[in-house]
C-alpha cells in the first residue's frame, strides 16, 4: 500500500502537465471570450472534484453514524479539508472569469450560490472539528454533515426559484463544447481527482501519524506519571 | 408515546415558569431586537415605498440575531448543578427534552415577534399590500425553522469551547434556505408584487426535514461523552 503512494504521486504529476498542455495548446481558443476561457479548464474540474469530496464526507460521516469507525471519520475529516481547498480555487477563478466576459464579478446565480452556500456549510465544519474537545469531535461533526447533506437540496430550489423570480443577467448554458475542449476538460478533471486523491491520502497518512503521536503522548503520562513530573520540573 | 408527551409536557412547564418568574431570555431579546430596528432606522432612512420592499430583510435579521440569544441561554440552566448529566442517566426518552426545549424557544420568540410588530409598523410605515393572513404562517414557520435548528446545534456547542460564538457559526450556513424563504415571503406579501406560496411550501419542507433529522439525532448528541 505504501509503495502505491509515490506511483499516484508520479502519475498525478504526469496527468497535470499533460493536462495543462491540453488546456493552454491543443484546445482551441474560444470564439467570443478569447484566451479567458481557458481557465475553464481548472475552474470546472476543481468544482467538480469538490463535489466528489463532499459527497465521499457525506458517506463516511454515514458510516460514521452507524460503525463508530475511526477510520471513517479521519476520511470525512481529510476530504472536507480537501474540498474546501478545491471549492475555495472554484470561488476565485469564477470571479477571474466572471469579470472581462460577462463584466461583474459576482452575481447570485444558481450554481455561483449553490457552492458558495457549501463552502460557507463546510467551513463550519472545520470550525466544529477545532473548536470542539476531542472525544466527542467525531460524533458531531459526522451528525453536521449529515444536517449539511440535507440542505443541498433545499438550498438548490430556494436559489432556483430566487432566480426564476428576480431576473438575472443570462450565464453559460447551452452552446456545445468543442470535442477537443470536452477532451481537455476530462483531462483536467481526472488530474484534478487525481491530485485531490494523493493531498487526501497524505493527509490521511498525517491524520494517523497525529493520533498515533497523541495516544502514546497519553499513555506515556498513565505509566509514569513521575518521570514525567520529575521532567517537567 | 403518554410518556414522550408527558415528560415533554413537565420540561416545558418548568422552562416556561422559570422565564416567568425571570424573564431573562425574553427582556434579553426584546431589548436585543429593539436596538436593531433603531440602528438600522438610522442607517437606511427609507420611504414607505422602499421599507416595503426591505423590511421582510430588516425583520428576519432582527430576529434571527435575537433568536440566538435566547438559543444560547437555552441549555446554560441544565449544566448548572449537572442537570444535564442527571437526565442521561435517567431512563426519560431524550426527545421528550428536546421537543419541551423547541417548543419552548418557539413560544419565546413569537411573543418577541408579537411584541416587536407594532415597532416594526411603527418605525418603518409597514402596511401589507399583499394578502396579510398569510404573514402568522410564514413567521410561525420561520421560527420553527429556526428554533428546531438552533435548539439541536446549541445543544451541539455545548460540547465546543467558547460555545456562545459556535452556534451562530454553525447555525447560520444550514439557515440559509430558511432565511432566503422568510425574507422573501415576507418580502411578497407586503409588496404584493408576488406569490408566497413557493416560499410557504418550502418552508414547510424545511421544517419537516430538519424536525425528523434532529429528533432522529438528538438521542448522539445528547449522549455524546
Amino acid at each position: 500500500m505504501k509503495r502505491a503512494f509515490p506511483i499516484l504521486a508520479v502519475l498525478t504529476g504526469v496527468l497535470l502537465s499533460y493536462a495543462m498542455y491540453q488546456a493552454l495548446v491543443v484546445a482551441p481558443t474560444e470564439q467570443t471570450m478569447g484566451d479567458v476561457q481557458r481557465i475553464f479548464y481548472y475552474h470546472v474540474p476543481s468544482a467538480w472534484t469538490a463535489f466528489i469530496l463532499f459527497a465521499i464526507n457525506f458517506v463516511a460521516s454515514i458510516v460514521y453514524l452507524i460503525r463508530r469507525n475511526a477510520k471513517a471519520d479521519m476520511l470525512a475529516l481529510v476530504t472536507a479539508e480537501v474540498g474546501v481547498v478545491f471549492c475555495t480555487v472554484n470561488l476565485v477563478t469564477g470571479p477571474i472569469w466572471a469579470r472581462p466576459v460577462w463584466g461583474i464579478w459576482w452575481t447570485w446565480d444558481l450554481r455561483l450560490t449553490l457552492t458558495l452556500v457549501l463552502w460557507l456549510i463546510y467551513v463550519s465544519y472545520i470550525v466544529l472539528r477545532r473548536f470542539s474537545s476531542s472525544g466527542q469531535t467525531p460524533l458531531l461533526a459526522a451528525v453536521l454533515a449529515v444536517f449539511g447533506a440535507l440542505d443541498v437540496p433545499l438550498v438548490y430550489f430556494s436559489i432556483w426559484f430566487f432566480r426564476t423570480q428576480h431576473p438575472q443577467p443570462v450565464i453559460g448554458g447551452g452552446g456545445s463544447l468543442d470535442p477537443r475542449m470536452w477532451h481537455a476538460l476530462l483531462i483536467n478533471w481526472l488530474a484534478f481527482s487525481c491530485f485531490g486523491a494523493l493531498v487526501c491520502w497524505s493527509r490521511y497518512r498525517l491524520e494517523v501519524l497525529r493520533r498515533d503521536f497523541d495516544e502514546t503522548l497519553a499513555l506515556e503520562a498513565l505509566l509514569e506519571p513521575r518521570s514525567s513530573k520529575a521532567r517537567s520540573s | 408515546m403518554s410518556s414522550v408527551a408527558g415528560l415533554t409536557r413537565a420540561t416545558l412547564a418548568k422552562d416556561l415558569r422559570l422565564e416567568w418568574r425571570s424573564k431573562d431570555a425574553i427582556n434579553s431579546m426584546l431589548f436585543f431586537s429593539l436596538l436593531v430596528v433603531v440602528i438600522f432606522s438610522f442607517s437606511f432612512d427609507p420611504t414607505a415605498e422602499e421599507s416595503r420592499r426591505i423590511a421582510g430583510g430588516l425583520v428576519w435579521v432582527a430576529f434571527l440575531f435575537a433568536a440566538v440569544v435566547a438559543l444560547n441561554q437555552t441549555w446554560a440552566r441544565e449544566m448548572r448543578n449537572q442537570v444535564l448529566d442527571a437526565y442521561r442517566v435517567s431512563p426519560a426518552p431524550p426527545n421528550a427534552l428536546f421537543l419541551a426545549k423547541v417548543i419552548g424557544n418557539f413560544i419565546f420568540v413569537t411573543v418577541l415577534q408579537a411584541l416587536m410588530t407594532p415597532l416594526f409598523i411603527v418605525f418603518y410605515n409597514l402596511r401589507a399590500l399583499g394578502p396579510a393572513y398569510q404573514l402568522p404562517i410564514v413567521a410561525a414557520l420561520g421560527t420553527w425553522a429556526l428554533v428546531v435548528n438552533g435548539t439541536f446545534f446549541a445543544a451541539m456547542s455545548l460540547r465546543t469551547r467558547s460555545r456562545e460564538i459556535m452556534l451562530p457559526l454553525l447555525l447560520f450556513p444550514i439557515s440559509i434556505p430558511a432565511l432566503l424563504a422568510m425574507v422573501e415571503a415576507t418580502g411578497a406579501i407586503l409588496t404584493g408584487e408576488f406569490s408566497a406560496r413557493f416560499w410557504i411550501v418550502l418552508l414547510a419542507a424545511y421544517d419537516v426535514v430538519f424536525t425528523i433529522a434532529s429528533l432522529f439525532l438528538f438521542g448522539l448528541v445528547l449522549q455524546a461523552e
